[in-house]
């Protein structure tokens, strides 16, 4: 199959890693990836924080960049969402109908990366060697918009040398909530403190989700506080392999390897 | 209250709002304010922590053993959807069917005329006092100062209420409004304001119990006017409702002479029949039980039975404006279960206080802006990380993180004049529509690496909004390179 890539603007420009990660585990299983180099934002942000007109202009550049793609896949429950609950409203509520058309179409061929891997191509077991004590945080949009219940578990028992132990409170938010993170600054971080010290009591060596956005979130705290544990991105699990797999994969960039994938196909 | 505030009246799509200036619907500070210093407060940490995960695991283990939980969920969507649609004729309805069985329907405005209305009504009857039977109505218009205004002592009945009254606090929850109290500090309020307490009153859920009955006993045997709100009123039969725990309501509504209930006109349905499905949904949904204790009914008066007048004034008081929102009317389906406050992870650390609003938590953050036009209310929509624990639990499906989302807009489309962040936003979003733009944009960002001086995040203190981020998270420095130029250079285009 012919993949669109959509690595989503926090991503492309704040953690290319777990991009390359997703494109070298999609090449892995055999299919042919590409990036459409007009792509930029879904528009969550804005629509979000209460911009919806002016996100009516990122949903078209949206539909421009990927328009004709068989499937689209991102690394994000969230920016998937949006697109499959937002997009079309925001061009609707704007009287662009032909719009909201098209992107309606393009939500229909635009999946979460563990949706797509367990229900279009039908693997749980991608193959992947990870030697880690994992535990897994369920993202809100991800859990309760795109309902992915249990595949990214799934894959995650399905990686040789991963031992998966269970999240306390794992379905609570972990209080990013997009600029509600910086706009209720002092709530976020209550909530995240409740976060890590879950995450902590699992005594994890990873974090790992399927949301870079939350990841920064969880991670940065972690960081903040000089935390053994470190988040690293569910693709960028899947995309390791015995060849391959690197005890220095994070969400967050270093600037020693700012250009290299950490995982070639 | 916001005194200071001329009470002009303000309008949502040329219809009236709830006024300023009385009321309990608008607080003195933001939410990220009084938010701040709620979540430095150990205690109410603590104490709601614990009683909002208690009741969420009731509520959990009674709704999973419903198996049509869902399609109940969804008659009870359909029921409200409906009943909205037609909500004029059904209060008619209800009018002519309370009066018919000798009752007295007042329709009021707004939280003046409301309050006017009820202060008239109990001085007429010359008794200096009157009970109270829980309520989120009276509450919201502030009826009891009203009434302590005219010279009437009120007497709150609810035992969370009555703690409330007595520690001369303010609600915090929708069900259990004194939720931030342990007994601790309840044995305290107890001890300190009811005259003739025992001087060894412990903090013995029991013997608390026990305190507040004897106080209340008394009242109630003495009281000739009661004011009550109502959970439904069925329209064909001109019947009155009310769900409660405790009992004390019942108390309430049959030993005085004259009853006064002051409802919401979205609390009306239509046939009796209607009351299947909510009395299924509310008892499990806000306490977690299977039946709650108490469900009186009354329709008009009984001759020799119960109150001999009965006066049903029907509030708008900003739900007629609410109504008008084809996007936020759906918050007129609220039943006051609180469900999506024990699940809200904002609440369960802010407290119900940090709203402003004796309607908190979720649905407060998408009934109180609308009730008061979003402008006073502006913050409340921006409290939430929009997780959708709310929705998930609400018994009539309220779609509140999408409510959130829509009155987040209708504040920054109610801008006159620029602010800073629509300037940014808008630069921003026409970058993020044009590829050549957005990757200069990209690159900008990039340099922020430059302020990192080869360290792997970005310094702690960094100007604002970032500062925001910065100081409980570490951001990482961004990469030289985004992953679209990377894989470009590797692949082509």
């Amino acid at each position: 199959m012919k993949v669109a890539l959509f690595a989503t603007c926090l991503v492309d420009t704040l953690t290319p890693s777990v991009a390359h990660a997703t494109a070298s585990l999609l090449q892995r299983l055999g299919h042919e990836v590409v990036v459409p180099t007009g792509q930029a934002c879904c528009g969550q942000m804005h629509v979000n924080t209460g911009y919806r007109r002016e996100a009516v202009g990122i949903v078209a550049n949206h539909v421009r960049a990927f328009a004709g793609a068989e499937a689209i896949v991102a690394p994000s429950g969230s920016c998937v969402a949006s697109v499959h609950h937002q997009q079309a409203d925001v061009a609707r509520r704007a009287g662009d109908e032909e719009l909201a058309r098209a992107a309606e179409e393009l939500a229909g061929r635009t999946y979460e990366l563990s949706q797509f891997l367990v229900d279009v191509l039908g693997v749980t077991d991608v193959g992947a060697y990870y030697p880690h004590r994992v535990t897994y945080h369920p993202t809100c949009h991800s859990l309760r918009l795109l309902k992915v219940g249990d595949r990214p578990y799934q894959l995650l028992r399905a990686v040789r040398g991963l031992e998966l132990v269970e999240l306390p409170g794992a379905e609570q938010c972990c209080g990013f909530g997009g600029t509600f993170a910086v706009k209720n600054a002092d709530t976020s971080t209550a909530m995240l403190t409740d976060k890590m010290a879950n995450v902590l009591s699992t005594h994890a060596e990873v974090c790992t989700a399927g949301d870079a956005s939350c990841l920064l979130h969880i991670g940065g705290g972690l960081s903040r506080l000089r935390a053994g544990t470190r988040t690293v991105h569910l693709a960028e699990i899947l995309a390791s392999t015995e060849e391959a797999v690197s005890p220095q994969q994070s969400t967050e960039p270093s600037l020693s390897h700012p250009t290299t994938p950490t995982v070639t196909a | 209250m916001t005194a200071t505030v001329p009470p002009k009246a303000p309008t949502f799509l040329g219809l009236p709002t709830a006024p300023r200036g009385v009321g309990h619907l608008r607080g003195d500070q933001s939410f990220p304010d009084a938010a701040r210093g709620a979540l430095r407060d150990g205690q109410l940490r603590a104490n709601l922590g614990h009683a909002t995960s208690t009741i969420r695991g009731k509520r959990a283990r009674v709704v999973a053993e419903v198996p049509d939980w869902e399609q109940l969920r969804a008659a009870g969507k359909a029921l409200k959807a409906a009943t909205m649609a037609r909500l004029d004729e059904h209060l008619e309805e209800l009018e002519r069917q309370v009066t018919a069985r000798g009752g007295v329907v007042h329709w009021a405005r707004d939280a003046n005329e409301a309050n006017e209305i009820v202060t008239r009504l109990v001085l007429a009857t010359g008794a200096p006092e009157v009970v109270k039977v829980k309520s989120m109505a009276t509450q919201e218009i502030g009826l009891n100062e009203a009434l302590e205004a005219a010279g009437l002592d009120v007497f709150e009945t609810d035992l969370a209420e009555l703690i409330v009254q007595l520690g001369e606090d303010q609600p915090s929850h929708i069900l259990v409004p004194a939720i931030h109290k342990n007994r601790a500090e309840i044995r305290a309020i107890f001890a300190r304001t009811i005259p003739g307490v025992d001087p060894g009153l412990t903090d013995d859920p029991r013997r608390l119990a026990m305190a507040a009955r004897q106080h209340l006993r008394e009242r109630f045997l003495r009281a000739r006017v009661a004011v009550s709100g109502a959970n439904f009123a069925v329209a064909e039969t001109g019947t009155l409702t009310v769900v409660e725990s405790e009992g004390n309501g019942r108390m309430c509504l049959t030993l005085p002479e004259t009853l006064i209930t002051v409802m919401g006109i979205e609390k009306v349905v239509p046939t009796w029949r209607d009351l299947e499905v909510f009395l299924q949904l509310l008892p499990r949904s806000s306490t977690g039980e299977r039946m709650n204790p108490y469900t009186s009914t009354w329709a008009g008066v009984t001759p020799g039975d119960g109150p001999q007048e009965f006066h049903l004034v029907l509030l708008d008081n900003g739900r007629t404006a609410v109504l008008a929102d084809e996007v936020g009317r759906e918050a007129l389906h609220c039943i006051r279960c609180s469900a999506c406050l024990n699940v809200c992870p904002v609440y369960e650390r802010t407290g119900g206080h940090s709203y402003g609003s004796v309607y908190p938590g979720p649905i407060g953050a998408i009934l109180s802006p609308q009730l008061t036009g979003v402008e006073d209310n502006a913050s409340l929509p921006y409290a939430s990380s929009l997780c959708g624990a709310c929705f998930e639990v609400c018994p009539v499906a309220i779609d509140i993180p999408s409510i959130l989302v829509h009155l987040r807009a209708e504040h920054v489309e109610a801008q006159q004049k620029p602010t800073a962040e629509g300037v940014a936003f808008a630069a921003l979003a026409r970058a993020m529509s044009h590829p050549r733009l957005w990757h200069l944009a990209q690159r900008a960002a990039g340099l922020g690496r430059l302020v990192s001086r080869g360290r792997p995040t970005l310094p702690n203190a960094l100007p604002p909004p970032v500062s925001g981020w910065t100081r409980s998270r570490d951001l990482p420095t961004p990469p030289a390179r985004t992953f679209v130029q990377q894989w470009t250079e590797e692949h082509g285009k």
